[in-house]
């Protein structure tokens, strides 16, 4: 293990690096700074359905966090590790089905990850402290703290937490990221390690080098980020809204 | 000595040293399925992502309902001062302990990281149910530890006037650790086959059914081997409490089926679709459905009718078929059908490996073998106070209010 955050560190690393994109401005700093708005962001992320589903197979977005986060491809599909894959439509909006409609929806593929909720019922039933919530918004984990008694897993009311059942063999080469063990849960992190450096998290840059920008990143408390302007003009659903755990990944119809 | 007597005691001489070398084994075989556990990960057991939680998890819910039930001797005795349970006290605590320290085990070999158990005490999580599980469960472990030794090493056979006030303390806790154990379940908004009000009372229900239920069956074989007795009325007003509480078990998971199906919601739905019929061709728990709910019928039938249950076998067997209903119930069908269908809707059967059967089965092993020490050292130890001085019963100060025991 090559580096190990603490929850402090970690939480001054935010604090540093928006000073940091807060002072030099959108243009000296990376990508972040454009989105980032003033004071503590809630970082959002919105999904464009059409567009995603317009580039029928690709799985930039999936491949790149993947080998970046060193997320094994395990060999049993119950112990499967996940942070952003794709579901059926009606797996992830069960309330959204009627029946009546055309075939193509009910099988179109939408992409899922943690949805870093605000009323997030995983940190709340954490016995640790193992996963918490940022201040920034983003549901955090803490692998060297788990002690792997899965009630997040029971409380995620989306399926987006893994439990790595067997050693995570193998996991994708990545010096920069380090690998977890057996007996540990893991999950989208929304690239922390990058948001602290002041990137935007991979998936999205991903997703624009795809050429498909079917994924939009921002602050949802700055009124001016593009993130905003797509809530507040275009048709959302958040995944299981009734529960009150208030996503914050929204899907553009 | 008569013959027959004296071909049981060679029955006993046989037998004892048999069962307890079994028990021995089974222990070992639990041993070696958990390093085998330990080394792969808990990828050797039938859990995945979609159920993550199984046999351990459930065993847990169940001792712990075993724990708690040592309130059916404790509140008749020190509330309402029913002398008959004095020395059935006794047991009730030993039962209570060895449970809890099953119920702890069977946590501990769920955590994917044992070695970190303790950093749910360094790094305490108060909005963690499970944080509060676990104060709880060791705050009455400690408690009943306290009220045992003090009860068996008193001066004279007479307990201190702070013994009562001790029990007295534990029965709130023990009623809690159940409590706290459904509410560990009953507040995720993910899981609705958990998340109904009537979880944590049909909790205690079945624990204050099946506690009492092993504490006959464990009093009638301690009682046959001639180690300990205590008494015939005692193990007929445990048959009352067990009764009822079986009963009160009855009327809620029906009043619970009812608002899941009336209602119609599919959510509240499904999972009772899954444990009495099969989801989208998933049958796993359906026959464990069905026994549970068989032996728990026919137990009450036989329990209720007084010309069944005043017949030692029938009653004895309605009394196993009570304990196991809810070994199945809780031990087995609640927590697993809990994730059946997965929050992404997916319907898989789990289906525990031979290491995790093995590691329980340990789990049980132990603590009978411990049940068994405790049996050779602490209640002959009881049985020498009583030799020497009458029994407590009438042992208590006089000033203490006397209630006449209820007539069968």
């Amino acid at each position: 293990m090559n580096r190990r955050l603490t929850r402090r560190e970690l939480l001054a690393g935010t604090g540093a690096a928006l000073g940091a994109a807060a002072l030099n401005g959108p243009a000296a700093r990376s990508a972040l700074g454009a989105v980032a708005g003033s004071g503590i962001p809630q970082w959002g992320i919105a999904v464009d359905l059409a567009r995603c589903e317009n580039k029928a197979g690709c799985r930039a977005c999936i491949d790149t966090c993947h080998a970046t986060h060193r997320v094994p491809a395990m060999a049993d599909p119950h112990h499967a590790i996940k942070w952003l894959w794709k579901e059926p439509f009606p797996r992830v909006f069960p309330e959204q089905v009627h029946g009546w409609e055309d075939k193509s929806r009910l099988q179109a593929p939408v992409l899922v990850l943690c949805n870093h909720c605000r009323q997030s019922p995983c940190t709340r039933v954490c016995p640790t402290g193992a996963t918490w919530r940022r201040r920034d918004g983003v549901v955090a984990m803490d692998e060297h703290r788990c002690i792997g008694c899965r009630y997040c897993m029971a409380a995620c009311p989306y399926g987006s937490r893994s439990f790595n059942w067997e050693e995570p063999h193998p996991s994708p080469h990545n010096g920069n990221y380090p690998k977890r063990t057996a007996g540990v849960v893991e999950k989208c992190t929304l690239c922390v390690e990058r948001l602290d450096g002041g990137q935007i998290p991979l998936c999205v840059e991903a997703c624009q080098a795809a050429g498909a920008s079917a994924l939009t990143f921002g602050n949802l408390e700055d009124s001016s980020s593009p993130l905003r302007a797509l809530l507040s003009t275009r048709q959302v659903l958040r995944r299981r809204p009734a529960l009150g755990t208030e996503p914050s990944v929204f899907y553009l119809l | 000595m008569d013959m027959p007597a004296a071909r049981q005691r060679f029955h006993l001489a046989l037998l004892a040293p048999l069962v307890l070398v079994l028990l021995g084994a089974l222990a070992v075989v639990g041993v070696v399925a958990y390093a085998l556990q330990s080394s792969r990960g808990l990828g050797v057991t039938g859990l995945s992502r979609d159920i993550p939680w199984g046999l351990y998890i459930s065993q847990f819910t169940f001792l712990v309902g075993i724990g708690a039930s040592a309130v059916t001797v404790l509140l008749p005795y020190y509330v309402h001062q029913q002398k008959v349970f004095a020395r059935a006290l006794i047991l009730g605590e030993i039962v209570a302990i060895i449970a809890l320290g099953q119920a702890l085990a069977c946590i501990t070999v769920d955590l994917g990281k044992p070695s970190r158990l303790l950093n749910i005490l360094l790094y305490p999580a108060p909005t963690s149910l499970m944080f509060w599980d676990c104060l709880i469960l060791g705050g009455y472990l400690l408690l009943s530890i306290m009220g045992l030794a003090a009860t068996l090493f008193a001066r004279g056979g007479q307990p201190a006037a702070w013994v009562r006030w001790l029990a007295l303390a534990t029965i709130p806790w023990a009623i809690g650790i159940h409590v706290v154990t459904a509410l560990l379940y009953a507040g995720l908004s993910a899981r609705p086959a958990w998340m109904t009000a009537v979880l944590a009372p049909r909790f205690l229900a079945t624990a204050f059914a099946s506690g009492p239920a092993l504490l006959i069956l464990l009093a009638g074989a301690l009682a046959r081997a001639k180690v300990f007795d205590i008494g015939r009325e005692a193990v007929a007003k445990l048959s009352i409490i067990m009764t009822y509480a079986a009963a009160a078990s009855v009327v809620l998971a029906l009043v619970e089926s009812f608002t899941a199906l009336y209602s119609g919601i599919p959510a509240a739905r499904e999972h009772l679709e899954y444990l009495f019929l099969g989801l989208d061709g998933h049958t796993g728990l359906v026959t464990w459905t069905y026994a549970s709910w068989l032996l728990l019928l026919a137990a009450l039938t036989v329990l209720l009718v007084p010309r069944w249950r005043h017949r030692q076998g029938l009653a004895h067997a309605a009394t196993l078929a009570v304990l196991l209903s809810v070994l199945i119930d809780k031990g087995l069908c609640l927590v697993t059908s809990g994730f059946v269908p997965s929050t992404l809707g997916y319907v898989h059967d789990y289906r525990p490996t031979w290491i995790e059967v093995a590691i329980v089965l340990g789990i049980y092993s132990g603590g009978a073998l411990v049940f068994a020490a405790a049996c050779r050292t602490l209640l002959p130890f009881e049985s020498t106070i009583h030799a020497v001085n009458p029994p407590p019963s009438t042992l208590r100060e006089p000033s203490m209010v006397q209630v006449a025991p209820m007539e069968n």
